[in-house]
């Protein structure tokens, strides 16, 4: 453990990438199995210990230390985990010498939420501030300490001099501690065969078209943009498995997708449910709102079934009737596409159409129509571009459409977590019931945390504290004198928030210091781009 | 400044709920808690004043407690000679050892005691109608080889510093924080260590501990070290070999220790450093996203003020009456004085700024 606090330790501290590649790989190289194995699954988000949950922690600390004092430090610390190593009372009893990465893993693992408090109490009497984190981290689940999985798995294909396609490929269907990985990587074994589960695929992603970039149209094809989540389908011929981008399996919620394909292949698209409200009665699909009734559910009703249908709208093919066609060019990989979805459930599938554009400038008219469908923009995909992991350069690209802006005036602020836990990040904003000459009030209309800039942020965090007329907790009020100019993809409906209004995906656009707060938009600007 | 009202609830909150609003003048309301520091009413001056004013008692040279600007400022020699190179010769300066007794007007005396923060830093003892209220201003416990150490003076109402009151701060043993720092400097030959300290006693304690733990090479400094740690000299704190780094070719300046004010660690002035590993010596550091923020490679926990435990068994060591906290994270230190059945106010004065230590 104490290698792997140190790990960890160093990792919060380095900033660049290289570095940070350097620091896991020497980790990987030099740590004996499994507890490489254990500490690469912390780091890539493989480990779950369902009895150990952040209540478990924070209800060992309130034993130990006045809950006011535990609060306190919480808020200012910003990070449970840390706070708590920090206030660790040091044990009056002999200790063991501190366990390793495997033997805590081990514990960890056999206990039940009648044993958690306990068997977690007597692995952090063991360790000191620096393994007391570490183990916190690992306990729970989440490390948040700049290491993406992404990262470690690059790291891992590093130390041992295999490339990242490959270890991506033969990662999923493997499992903690990756015996037969490093046994392939590190020994130069034979690569993990693929079990009986049908295996994820890594997506291939999109990069932002950025202004002036200049490409050519005719290497290009464009697709609407759809707005539902993207899914792997996986059918291997026994199976088939629904996977989320974040390569979760969600089968379970979507029984009526999943039993539609029986073909081995492996389909990438877009999960929508039925309706009308998105690229209207052709398109066929209803608003992200209605998909989400169906999202993260264990159990789905046969009312639910009836009431929100859902399918696939298919943008891609990996492998068809077995064969992979990864490395075919987008067009060739297309044409298979077309003719395997002629054989499916047209209930349950249809294909992503491609749109009939001339040129850019053709294309961007028909994409400025599509606010009204409520679609979110165009992808463009290189003509000649095989199937890739990852965000390659130059293959595919999101062109959005631009967001809806309004401006709201900052009412609260709520210190951040992690990096930012010094700095008011988290913003609640407003717009006026009515005419604000008039006596009319701010009701909170969303909470943005990104969209500024470092600068920016340091700029508004001495603005909150500077106008705070009341603290509750972590969060200030502020005197609401500081315009704020907020973008956002779409309004909708909602029961939950008192202005009866729900943006998506606000950010803080810009700070508008010349605009007086009275000059801020009203509830009813807002409630005029609703589109439900 | 003035009415009788004893302050408004916006400016300050008492830690448990009030007793009966007594009918006459409530004790120790000679000494009242505005929000830019501390008036003494009968004696008509301030301690550690935000803003200029006739009289100023200042505890210590930091920026935020020493103002330039004041008619007539009372201080211990060294704060007198730290404020004159920092503003400039002032007329009505009157130096006051530690021991010695100023009588005030108003029948208001203060006497200097060590609190332990940096070189000529002092607390106050207040003296009037036969109450004593100690200022401690900023202070430590532990030993610091360029300072006087603290010394707990028996009083009604002790006035104390915040700025680490948090349980999660306790200060690790300096000789630990060294031993990191010359452990970088040994694994790294190709480098330099940058520390950056505040100019202003934390440099010179950490140039102090190096020699402490016997590092005997010369140590680099950034230009806006160059006089303070002249002055440590001049009152007797011997610090070794130092020189500039301006003007040094990076290659010499590898394997060397070099300090800076923390706002030249990511300035441009770090570029012609071989390099640097860079470190940051503050109390901050306990915190590990504090470091992340600052762009610290090696965080050395260092710090000038009192930590928690020194914080809170100064309370119960000096026990007191009555408790008031002045700036830094006051809620925890109320709890922990109604915890402990003590009374205790937050007097929330404003402009003392604590994110550099």
């Amino acid at each position: 453990m104490e290698r792997f606090a140190v790990l960890v330790d160093a990792l919060v501290y380095t900033r660049s990438r290289s570095a940070k590649l350097a620091l896991i790989a020497k980790y990987l190289t030099l740590t004996p199995d499994p507890d490489r194995g254990w500490a690469l699954a912390a780091l890539t988000g493989g480990l779950d210990f369902p009895a150990v949950k952040a209540s478990t922690v924070r209800n060992l600390l309130m034993e130990r230390v006045d809950p006011v004092l535990f609060q306190l430090s919480r808020d200012y610390v910003g990070d449970t985990a840390e706070t708590a190593s920090l206030l660790w009372p040091e044990p009056d009893y002999p200790v063991e010498s501190a366990p390793s990465v495997a033997e805590a893993v081990a514990l960890l693992a056999g206990l039940t939420r009648a044993s958690a408090a306990r068997g977690l109490a007597g692995l952090l009497d063991r360790l000191d501030v620096g393994g007391r984190y570490a183990l916190l981290k690992l306990a729970t689940g989440a490390m948040r300490i700049g290491i993406s999985a992404r990262l470690a798995k690059i790291a891992f294909s590093q130390a041992f001099d295999v490339s990242i396609e490959d270890v991506e490929e033969y990662w999923h269907g493997q499992f903690p501690p990756y015996a037969a990985l490093f046994d392939w990587a590190a020994n130069g074994a034979p690569p993990p065969a693929e079990g009986d589960v049908p295996l994820f695929r890594p997506f291939m992603l999109a990069h932002p078209l950025e202004e002036g970039r200049s490409l050519d149209f005719k290497d290009f094809a464009a697709e609407w943009k759809w707005d539902g989540i993207r899914v792997q389908l996986v059918c291997n011929g026994t199976a088939t498995r629904l996977y989320s981008r974040s390569g979760d399996d969600i089968s379970a919620s979507f029984p009526d997708v999943s039993a539609g394909l029986t073909i081995p292949a492996v389909l990438d698209g877009e999960l929508l449910v039925r309706g009308s409200h998105q690229g209207g009665e052709e398109g066929g699909a209803a608003s992200f709102n209605a998909l989400q009734q169906r999202l993260g559910r264990k159990a789905v009703s046969k009312a639910m079934l009836a009431d929100y249908p859902a399918f696939v709208r298919l943008y891609d093919v990996l492998i068809a009737e077995g064969e992979d066609v990864r490395a075919l060019a987008w067009e060739q990989r297309r044409a298979v596409l077309e003719e395997l979805a002629g054989r499916l459930d047209p209930e349950r599938f249809d294909l992503s159409p491609v749109i009939a554009a001339s040129s850019f400038e053709h294309l961007a008219q028909i994409r400025e129509g599509a606010r009204d469908a409520a679609i979110e923009g165009v992808m463009l995909k290189r003509r000649d571009s095989p199937y890739v992991t990852g965000r390659k350069t130059g293959l595919w690209f999101k062109w959005k459409r631009d967001p809806l802006l309004i401006d709201c005036v900052l009412m609260y602020a709520q210190r951040g977590s992690g990096k930012r836990s010094s700095f008011y990040s988290d913003f609640t904003f407003g717009c006026w019931d009515g005419d604000p000459d008039e006596g009319a009030e701010l009701l909170p209309v969303g909470k943005a945390y990104f969209g500024f800039t470092d600068d920016e942020l340091k700029w508004l965090d001495h603005h909150v504290r500077q106008h705070t007329v009341n603290r509750f907790g972590p969060v200030r009020e502020t005197d609401k004198s500081l315009v704020l100019e907020v973008a956002f993809d779409s309004v909708h409906l909602s029961k939950r928030h008192k202005s009866g209004l729900a943006m998506r995906f606000p950010r803080i656009h810009r700070i508008r210091q010349d605009k007086p707060a009275h000059e801020a938009d009203r509830i009813d600007a807002l409630k005029a781009l609703i589109r439900d | 400044m003035g009415g009788r009202r004893l302050g408004h609830p916006g400016i300050w909150n008492t830690g448990a709920p009030s007793p009966i609003v007594p009918v006459m003048a409530p004790p120790f309301s000679w000494l009242r808690p505005e929000p830019r520091g501390l008036f003494v009413v009968p004696a008509d001056c301030w301690i550690d004043p935000a803003m200029p004013v006739g009289t100023a008692l200042v505890t210590h040279g930091h920026a935020d407690h020493a103002r330039g600007g004041h008619g007539h400022t009372v201080a211990t020699a060294p704060t007198l000679a730290i404020m004159a190179l920092r503003y400039g010769a002032a007329p009505g300066m009157t130096p006051l050892a530690y021991g010695e007794t100023a009588s005030l007007q108003g029948a208001v005396k203060a006497t200097f005691f060590p609190a332990g923060h940096v070189l000529g830093s002092a607390q106050i003892l207040l003296e009037h109608a036969g109450e004593r209220v100690v200022v401690t201003g900023d202070y430590k416990r532990r030993a610091d080889p360029t300072c006087a150490p603290f010394q707990p003076v028996a009083c009604d109402v002790l006035v104390t510093e915040a700025t680490f009151g948090l349980p999660v701060f306790r200060h690790p043993p300096i000789a630990d924080e060294m031993a990191k720092l010359l452990a970088a400097r040994e694994n790294n030959p190709g480098r330099c260590v940058l520390v950056g300290a505040y100019a202003l006693g934390k440099a010179q304690r950490v140039i102090a501990e190096l020699r402490l733990a016997g590092y005997r090479e010369p140590i680099y400094l950034h230009g806006a070290m160059e006089r303070m740690c002249r002055l440590y000299a001049e009152f007797g704190i011997d610090l070794g070999d130092l020189r500039l780094a301006a003007g040094m070719p990076k290659a010499a300046l590898e394997g060397q220790v070099v300090v800076c004010p923390p706002s030249a660690l990511t300035d441009r002035w770090s570029r012609r450093l071989p390099d640097p590993i860079t470190a940051m010596a503050s109390g901050w550091m306990r915190i590990r996203q504090r470091a992340r923020q600052r762009n610290v490679e090696l965080p050395l926990v260092i710090s000038d003020h009192a930590d928690w435990s020194e914080l809170t068994e100064t309370i119960t060591e000096v026990d007191p009456g009555e408790t008031w906290i002045t700036h830094g994270r006051e809620e925890a230190l109320l709890r922990w004085c109604a915890l402990n059945q003590r009374r205790a106010r937050a007097l929330a004065l404003v402009g003392y700024e604590d994110e550099d230590d």
